[in-house]
């Protein structure tokens, strides 16, 4: 096994070179797949199409606001559209997804106000959206430990005995190539298997960990960590919506009827900064960046809409206006995005009273107050 | 001498410990081709090589477990976390082994292993990138604990610490990393790596801080000059061993003294500083020991950290508070 096996460079041995899942071409042409059959509309492939470009514009948006001080940071999902809307479209209203700090196509699949995204960047909250309604859980910062989280609640359904009926359930983990290292992820992989439980491990690599390219974290190809585990392992073209799609889909539906975890490797890559304080020219070569971009997961829906006559100049132009008009609410709302107060800070710590903490928040209120008394002719202590 | 950040003159220190002993290792995230993401490191890779500056796997508990090996075979490891609030997947580690393989040994075995952590706010950051956890590690038996909070200091206590044949725990201010100072790299004439610094001499009052907060206190003792009161700051520089002849003696002489970190004051490091003063200086002390710090509740989103973290109005306030007793 080489090196460059781990990426799939081209230049692999065929039979060294990992099985990439993928039913359509960077260059638009559908390829079928024995164990993928995806039987798409017209209107489905347009509704993917809106989905990817929409997120990409918010995602732009976001960047912009950054660099004019309005957010204090922002993780750029820019390359990675395609394995988050496959994957997101993928999930019925029972599942349960745990998504990282870069899940905003996601996020959008599962009807989070990309706003409230916005706030937690810029500073207003930690989170902000209820993950029940959504079944999109809060955005983890912390590498990996939302595999084991995501472990539990499938362990959880298991419990409920909703499996193989109506009502049944999968919940799905998003994490990096960087977090496979992690303990906690290694540990969800064994819970998660032992217990057979419903999960979809779904793994984008985007062959870069901040400035740590795969070769840091592994040396084989991660969908293959899966056997070592006692559950299958797959690796899909990230960049492929409908292979993403086909392949979440399938997983998921194993893990509802009781079948266990799956591996899902996206593989991608990242094609801005790791976030907006990042400078990937300190680390990676602009050649691998330019590569990428021929394999760009929008243009490829564009060009098998184009090719196959499904879609026509006004429909690309209809889209681009809709995003455009949502990038323009998201900045104003952005701008007007009011500051948390500062007793805020004291919310939501526990549920049940805390006289001490109460104690701390009443004399920080005080202190507060004491500059806004009105001047007297004492003076104010 | 040359002027230097503080970042720059951690940069400058690990470079002479590297130079000056081939057994020094720097590991951790990003370390390598980036120089890490404050660029603390930025340069060893290149001229020390890949297996001196190690990218290592995204995995702390990993990071510093395998330090802890390297350092059994005679290395000596200096890890980096890449932010405080990623140091918790290594806690096993540093506790349970780290702290106490050399009391195991009895004696035997020698940990010299430095852990730097990136501490403290106020660089407008998402969760867990402004955290203070510096009482887990006082309180943990068999770590020496120290922060620097200047570019002279950082540039010593790094090369003191990569020394020391004992494990420690190295805090960095992180929004301090771009304050500049004159530091002269040739000279190694240092103060003890454990001493606490009178770093502006006072009558009324002692504030005592470490790390971030140390520039707020003496900004809080330029503005109470100005109102006629003299606060007497002093850096810990270490918080365990605890250099407190230092912090008696002045108190002994002010009979006031206030505390001041980023950390929670519910059990933070100044329960215990208020805690000995009062044993120490009990006759002495005209008021009891003050405490300005974080609140009883998790780092608060970016827009009202400004709130939690210590300000000059508080370190104020608590200083007009020592005289009403
Ligand atoms: C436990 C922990 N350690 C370090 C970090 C800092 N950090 C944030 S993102 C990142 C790289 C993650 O890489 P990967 O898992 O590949 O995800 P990607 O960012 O590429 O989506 C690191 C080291 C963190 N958030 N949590
Ligand atoms: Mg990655």
């Amino acid at each position: 096994m080489t090196i460059d096996s781990v990426r799939g460079a081209p230049d692999t041995p065929e039979l060294d070179r990992p099985e990439l899942i993928q039913l359509l071409t960077p260059e638009g042409e559908r390829v079928e797949h024995p164990d993928y059959p995806l039987d798409l509309s017209a209107e489905d492939v347009r509704d993917l199409y809106r989905d990817l470009v929409i997120v990409r514009r918010i995602d732009l948006e976001a960047v912009a606001l950054t660099r004019q001080g309005e957010l204090g940071l922002w993780a750029s999902l820019l390359g990675q559209e395609a394995a988050q809307i496959g994957s997101g479209r993928a999930l019925n209203d029972h599942d349960m997804a745990f998504p990282t700090y870069r899940e905003h196509g996601v996020a959008y699949c599962r009807n989070v106000e990309p706003l409230t995204l916005l706030g937690l960047f810029r500073g207003v909250s930690h989170g902000g959206w209820d993950p029940k309604e959504h079944g999109f859980h809060l955005y983890t910062v912390v590498i990996g430990s939302q595999t084991l989280h995501a472990t539990g609640y499938a362990m959880g359904i298991q419990r409920d005995g909703v499996l193989g009926t109506p009502s049944a359930a999968a919940t799905i983990a998003y994490f990096g190539d960087g977090a496979t290292s992690q303990g906690d992820v290694n540990e969800a992989f064994v819970f998660a298997s032992v217990s057979n439980a419903p999960i979809v491990f779904f793994c984008q690599n985007n062959q870069w960990a901040i400035s740590e390219p795969l070769e840091r974290q592994t040396r084989i190809p991660l969908y293959k960590r899966a056997q070592g585990f006692g559950f299958p392992g797959l690796r899909v073209d990230g960049n492929d919506v409908f292979a993403c799609l086909a392949v979440t889909r399938k997983a998921l539906e194993n893990a509802r009827t009781g079948q266990g975890p799956t591996l899902i490797e996206a593989f991608t890559y990242r094609m801005g900064a790791h976030t907006t304080t990042d400078d990937p020219t300190r680390y990676r070569l602009k050649a691998e960046e330019e590569s990428w971009k021929l394999k760009d997961p929008i243009e490829r829906v564009k060009a098998y809409l184009v090719r196959n006559d499904l879609a026509d100049a006004g429909f690309f132009e209809k889209v681009e206006d809709v995003a455009t008009q949502m990038a323009k609410e998201l900045r104003e709302g952005c701008r007007s995005m009011p500051d948390p107060e500062p007793l805020a800070m004291f919310e939501n710590v526990y549920a049940d009273e805390h006289p001490m903490m109460t104690e701390e928040q009443e004399q920080f209120a005080a202190y507060l107050a004491s500059f806004e008394e009105p001047a007297s002719g004492e003076e104010a202590k | 001498m040359s002027t230097l950040t503080l970042g720059k003159a951690l940069n400058e220190g690990l470079r002479k410990a590297m130079e000056n002993d081939p057994k020094v290792l720097v590991m951790g995230e990003d370390v390598g081709k980036l120089g890490g993401v404050f660029r603390i490191t930025d340069g060893l890779q290149k001229d020390f090589g890949e297996e001196r500056v190690i990218d290592t796997p995204l995995a702390e508990s990993g990071i510093v477990g395998t330090a802890i090996g390297l350092a059994l075979r005679g290395y000596r490891p200096v890890v980096e976390i890449q932010f405080d609030g990623f140091v918790f997947p290594a806690a096993d580690q540093i506790i349970t082994q780290l702290a106490k393989m050399r009391m195991r040994s009895l004696g035997k075995l020698s940990l010299p292993v430095v852990i730097r952590i990136p501490c403290g706010g106020g660089i407008g950051a998402v969760e867990h990138h402004s955290e203070s956890p510096e009482a887990y590690f006082t309180h943990t038996a068999g770590l020496r604990v120290v922060a620097c909070s200047n570019p002279v200091d950082a540039f010593a206590m790094i090369q003191q610490s990569i020394a020391s044949p004992d494990p420690v725990i190295f805090f960095e201010p992180k929004r301090r990393y771009w304050e500049k100072a004159e530091v002269d790299t040739d000279s190694a004439d240092w103060a003890p790596l454990h001493s606490a610094q009178v770093v502006r001499p006072g009558e009324h009052v002692t504030v005592l801080a470490y790390g971030p907060a140390v520039k707020t206190c003496l900004e809080a003792a330029s503005a109470a000059a100005e109102e006629g009161r003299s606060l007497e700051v002093i850096d810990l520089r270490s918080l365990n061993p605890l250099d407190i002849e230092t912090v008696t003696k002045s108190v002994n002489r002010t009979g006031r003294c206030v505390v001041v970190h980023e950390a929670p004051v519910f059990n933070g490091y100044g329960a215990e500083l208020a805690a000995r003063i009062t044993e120490k200086c009990f006759y002495r002390l005209e008021s009891p020991v003050l405490r300005v710090g974080g609140f009883s509740a998790p780092y608060p989103p970016s827009r009202n950290e400004d709130h939690y973290l210590p300000d000059l109005d508080r370190i104020l306030d608590a200083a007009d508070r020592t005289f009403a007793w």
